[in-house]
């Protein structure tokens, strides 16, 4: 890979909760080429959302970071004032709750506009960029949307819709955030074409934060799993489902269902999700994992590279090759 | 099939002049597991709450068990009786527990209402339910904010379960769900199903799991079924456009997103 767009080196987060600090993020490093797309795959409470938001600089008040993120060799972690600002124009975001994300009261055009406006284009020009960037996403009659407002619109539209809003900021890296999974699965194919799309058109690199391994695998060129605040894998996409290193996202693959073969019994994982601030010491899957030993227990071993990725599992090279996708398996 | 524990015929809702669900005829045999599926504004959910008696239906019938449940039920007798014969899991577990009351509460609730058990009687059964959808006693006794989304979704069936139904409705009960706690949940149901032989309504947008639990699949569209039979089969050999979308649509190895205002190649969809 060339030098990356962005690099994330030993981050580290916590959050004040009830007067104590929890860690939220622990160890997180990843890197993003130029027009690179990486996946980051989680379930709930693995960190994925926090590490964009740290990317993005919308962590909630009370943080507390350590590490580096580096944004075209710039430490973003201390940007200030314009600098944030114009940082900010460079990493577009698009949120799983587009509702949530758009002033209800104010119009489309308003909203597509208001960032153009803020650096002097003129009314007009902003509007026929709106337009035009309402057309790269599929909504051809752009002139009569920016006159509706939001509770007009569907919810695949109005993702459409903020997806074209990122993209007039004319951002170099996009952070999606499950931008698909409150949409239909229909339309969801629809829209996650449009990111690929346009992404591979205009060169941009992208952290596509999704708990689904199947869609980062479509879209992505290399997919990082977390669990409990940090990555546990990084693999090229196209290997992770049928070769994956890491017990979890093993694990991960086999516990979904397949819409094209019916199995005698899904392989569930025992146990419940912990997050990064309730993990116990060592290994924070251990407890849950088939293939734990008392060593896993004792300590947590640093990201370390294997086979063209990376892993964190003391046991890595001897489960290699015996952990992909098996079609019956206990639970 | 042999006689159906529930049978619903021309099921029609209407809200104003938007017709939620038009013409819906379904069986269900005992122990049997119908999925319907279908994406937002289907109507699945509607059918859902008219088998439940949550929602009234404009036209058609709903009988369980032989028994006509069309009309609302007159008096708390016959209201009972069908609230025995039915239940339902919601798709919230954060929303759908008394944050007040622990697990055993709640299914001791239901043991009073619905049978003649006397106390003891009904702490072993709490025990039993506890022991069917792998609650221990802990669980059992803590407050539902103490208890993680997969927990209180086995509370949730556990609960359905207290009333000894013959028909579960799961609406969408596993889509809140992390995929390694789905997975537990998915194997759980179709543990219950095979121990008691309880029969399921499973309402869902996401066909690998309702390939897993369902025998029969409906598949719905705008308030109408537009395919049904066996769901391997619907699955795998979908005939009604629209199935054929939905299911091109799951992404898998080696799918790719599809623009559906573009042109495609190939029959790869």
């Amino acid at each position: 890979m060339s030098a990356p767009l962005l690099e994330v080196a030993d981050l580290a987060v916590t959050l004040p909760v009830e007067g104590e600090r929890r860690t939220v993020l622990h160890d997180v490093s990843l890197a993003i080429g130029p027009g690179e797309a990486l996946g980051l795959v989680g379930e709930s409470g693995s960190g994925k959302s926090m590490t964009a938001r740290a990317v993005a600089r919308l962590l909630p008040g009370g943080a507390a970071v350590t590490g580096s993120i580096r944004f075209d060799g710039t430490d973003v972690t201390a940007l200030r004032g314009g600098e944030l600002r114009a940082y900010r124009r460079s990493v577009a975001m698009v949120f799983q709750d587009p509702r949530a994300h758009v002033n209800p009261v104010r119009r489309i055009g308003d909203f597509l506009t208001e960032g153009l406006r803020l650096r002097g284009v003129a009314r007009a020009e902003a509007a026929r960029r709106a337009v035009a960037a309402l057309a790269d996403v599929g909504i051809p009659d752009g002139e009569r949307r920016l006159r509706q407002y939001p509770h007009e619109l569907s919810g695949g539209l109005l993702q459409r819709v903020m997806i074209a809003a990122a993209l007039l900021a004319e951002p170099r890296l996009v952070l999606a955030d499950e931008p698909t999974t409150a949409l239909d699965v229909t339309t969801q194919s629809e829209v996650m074409a449009i990111i690929d799309e346009l992404r591979r058109e205009r060169g941009l690199a992208l952290l596509f934060i999704t708990h689904d391994l199947d869609l980062a695998a479509a879209v992505c060129d290399r997919i990082a799993v977390m669990y409990a605040g940090a990555i546990v894998e990084e693999r090229a996409a196209a290997v992770l489902h049928d070769d994956p290193l890491h017990p979890y996202s093993a694990a991960l693959a086999a516990a979904r269902p397949a819409v094209d073969r019916t199995l005698p019994r899904l392989a569930a994982v025992r146990g419940r999700l912990v997050s990064a601030f309730e993990a116990p010491a060592g290994c924070a899957f251990a407890p849950r994992c088939a293939h734990a030993q008392d060593r896993c227990a004792a300590e947590l071993p640093p990201l370390r590279p294997l086979d063209g990725g990376a892993v964190r599992c003391a046991r890595a090279e001897e489960l290699r090759g015996r952990l992909a996708p098996q079609e019956v398996a206990g639970g | 099939m042999a006689e159906p524990v529930l049978e619903a015929r021309g099921l029609r809702k209407v809200y104003g002049d938007h017709v939620a669900v038009d013409g819906v005829d379904l069986a269900l045999a005992p122990g049997g597991s119908l999925g319907i599926v279908g994406e937002s504004g289907s109507g699945k959910t509607t059918v859902a709450r008219m088998i439940v008696g949550l929602t009234r239906p404009t036209a058609g019938t709903i009988a369980v068990c032989g028994r006509d449940r069309s009309q609302p039920a007159r008096g708390t007798a016959e209201r009972r009786r069908r609230a025995r014969e039915v239940q339902i899991v919601f798709q919230n577990p954060y929303a759908s527990l008394d944050p007040r009351r622990s697990p055993a509460d709640a299914l001791d609730e239901v043991l009073r209402l619905h049978t003649d058990a006397g106390a003891d009687e009904r702490r072993a059964r709490i025990a039993e339910l506890g022991e069917l959808v792998g609650l221990d006693e802990r669980m059992l006794r803590a407050r539902p904010r103490a208890l993680s989304g997969g927990q209180r979704q086995r509370v949730a069936i556990a609960r359905a379960l207290a009333a000894q139904p013959r028909v579960i409705v799961l609406d969408e009960a596993v889509a809140a769900l992390d995929v390694s706690i789905q997975a537990q949940i998915l194997n759980l149901l179709a543990d219950v199903r095979a121990r008691i032989g309880v029969a399921y309504v499973f309402i869902s947008h996401d066909l690998a799991v309702v390939r897993q639990i369902a025998d029969e699949t409906l598949v719905m569209q705008r308030g109408r079924v537009v395919e049904r039979g066996p769901t391997e089969q619907v699955l795998d050999d979908p005939r009604d456009p629209y199935t054929r979308l939905l299911r091109a649509s799951v992404p898998g190895p080696g799918w790719r997103p599809v623009r559906r205002g573009a042109p495609t190649t190939g029959g790869a969809t």
